[in-house]
């Protein structure tokens, strides 16, 4: 009571206003793409000329278009699918073993979280060029596998971590064979983190333009498109209203992953009191 | 049941290494992924910066002259100094302004969930679209000038907001706030309240307290929010593409240019390795000076 009446008392003012204006801040560069997306005029500039859905029309009209989402939709779940199951086998490894040199695969699987995309970008196509394979939409898949290992890694790990062993030991115990106990215990209790994996891991690999400019020859994906749209004044609502689309989408998706995961944390907090 | 239960001293070494085979075997396939597509591509990159490109064909006799080039032509001095300088700018003003705000979530703010929802949501855009944006914003016919001349305010554009190493610090400073946001309340939550009553009560006023318990304990959230963002804005492509102008042209460009247009892989590949090197070094020392600095307030 009197602790945090004190640390009341210590409060810097106008703290509340601060992070209001930063909210804004935040805010207002990312929603002019949807209001000009609705403003019946070419250019994008002030006063705003009325409002019209021509430019959503134009773009589900744009064939292109819907083939580099396509194209971003499997590279996204290839990458997602991939990354998620190669970072829960070295997750579940660095967890349930004590295996030599864990903070060095650590460190290493994390690398790239701290090289430059472009350094990566580059480096993939001379490795991609030397084996003589065409640039497809499977170099920008591996590239994004690479990529995302370590937020899948970073997030199985933390979701691992807590994990009790002899929930495991009790199962076996009680006569299931390893393949049910993987299927009954284990699997679930790590589900919300997969699931959370696989999310982050494809919005990664959704969003990322460097290393599939680099990769892809002459397949398309969505933020390749949207570079190559960026260069004609004309066609800008139609790659605005897009921004507007996906913004919606992805909050969906994220508000629906948090969803998930309050669900996940609900069920399991029982089990983690007890441990 | 569990190796765990066995004490290291008793278990022989080779029922260890039995006991542990499963573990290297699933951690396996993820090394082989990460060395075909990390340590084989790195190593290609350096090997390549040690070639020459002779008209279309590649000398593959190990030479350091790329990187003399790279070192001692002025124009390319004067890239790695103003990319590590932009990036600098960019890391501290993200920082600096992200600080108060997540001081506020950790320690104000009432429903602490929503608010981090709230400064995570505008992140979800396309990426290149968030700096679009800001082409969008200071442009000459875009939203600052134009609204201010509709609102009779000026007569013409300002042309001094686009296309400028200032431009590109307040795009990406924006692009990157999560990346400063998120460690740094992680670091401010974690802090032990009573230590901040503790230092109260010992008769520290607001600010002393601030700079002997709260920013030294908030240290590790701000040198990971600054390396966060530090190293991969050195190599950022899109910003200075979109709104840098010839001013504002950083590292990536001009790596980019060596690789898709003119064909000189290997001198792109040692203009990439130096600025590893180079952002390596300048991140190295900066995190050791601000452990020094923090070490001498206490």
């Amino acid at each position: 009571m009197s602790a945090s009446a004190k640390l009341a008392s210590m409060k810097p003012p106008g703290l509340f206003v601060y992070a209001i204006l930063y909210l804004a801040f935040l805010y207002v560069p990312v929603l002019f793409l949807p209001l000009f997306s609705f403003n019946d005029s070419a250019f994008v500039s002030f006063p705003l000329a009325g409002f019209t859905l021509r430019w959503y029309r134009a773009m589900l009209a744009d064939g292109a278009l819907g083939e580099a989402l396509a194209n971003s939709l499997k590279v996204g779940a290839v990458a997602a699918i991939s990354a998620t199951l190669l970072g829960l086998a070295a997750a579940r490894a660095l967890t349930r073993y004590r295996l030599k040199g864990t903070s060095t695969v650590l460190g290493f699987v994390s690398l790239p979280l701290f090289i430059p995309d472009i350094v990566l970008g580059i480096s993939l196509l001379i490795l991609v060029n030397a084996l003589s394979t065409p640039l497809s939409l499977s170099s920008v898949i591996f590239g994004h596998i690479v990529l995302c290992v370590p937020f899948a890694l970073a997030v199985l790990l933390s979701r691992l971590e807590g994990f009790d062993p002899s929930l495991e030991e009790a199962s076996r115990d009680l006569g299931e064979t390893a393949w049910m106990t993987f299927l009954r215990v284990t699997l679930p209790l790590a589900l919300p983190g997969i699931v959370a994996s696989l999310l982050l891991a494809f919005i990664v690999s959704f969003d990322e333009f460097l290393i599939a400019y680099f990769l892809a020859g002459t397949d398309a994906t969505l933020p390749i498109y949207i570079w190559g749209e960026l260069r004609f004044p004309a066609k800008l609502p139609i790659v605005l209203a897009l921004g507007a689309a996906i913004l919606v989408v992805t909050c969906l998706l994220v508000l629906v992953a948090e969803w998930l995961r309050n669900l996940g944390r609900a069920r399991t907090t029982p089990l983690a009191v007890g441990a | 049941m569990s190796d765990r239960s066995v004490p290291p001293a008793i278990a022989h070494a080779p029922r260890k290494w039995r006991a542990d085979a499963p573990g290297y075997a699933l951690l396996s396939p993820t090394l082989v992924v990460m060395v075909l597509g990390l340590a084989a591509p790195l190593a290609m990159l350096v090997l390549y910066s040690l070639w020459r490109q002779n008209g279309i064909a590649l000398q593959t006799q190990v030479t350091l002259g790329q990187y003399a080039s790279v070192l001692s032509r002025a124009p390319f001095r004067a890239l790695f100094l103003r990319s590590i300088a932009i990036s600098s700018a960019v890391t501290l003003a993200t920082v600096a302004f992200a600080y108060p705000m997540a001081y506020f979530v950790a320690f104000e703010a009432r429903a602490k969930f929503l608010w981090l929802v709230l400064l995570t949501i505008p992140f979800w855009t396309s990426y290149l679209l968030r700096v679009f944006a800001w082409k969008l914003i200071l442009g000459w016919n875009g939203v600052i000038n134009s609204g201010l001349m509709s609102l009779g305010l000026i007569k013409a554009p300002f042309g001094f907001l686009l296309y400028n190493p200032f431009s590109v610090i307040v795009t990406l400073a924006h692009a990157w706030a999560p990346f400063a946001i998120l460690p740094i309340y992680v670091s401010l939550e974690k802090i032990d309240r009573s230590l901040l009553d503790a230092a109260a009560d010992l008769g520290d006023g607001p600010l002393r307290r601030f700079l002997r318990v709260t920013l030294p304990l908030s240290l590790p959230g701000i040198i990971g929010a600054a390396v966060l963002i530090f190293v991969p804005t050195t190599g950022d492509y899109v910003t200075p593409a979109l709104v840098g102008g010839p001013r504002g042209t950083m590292l990536a460009n001009v790596i980019d240019v060596e690789f898709e247009r003119i064909g000189n892989w290997p001198f792109g590949a040692a203009l990439a390795v130096v600025s590893m090197m180079a952002v390596g070094l300048v991140t190295l020392s900066a995190v050791t000076a601000a452990r020094a600095a923090v070490a001498r307030i206490r």
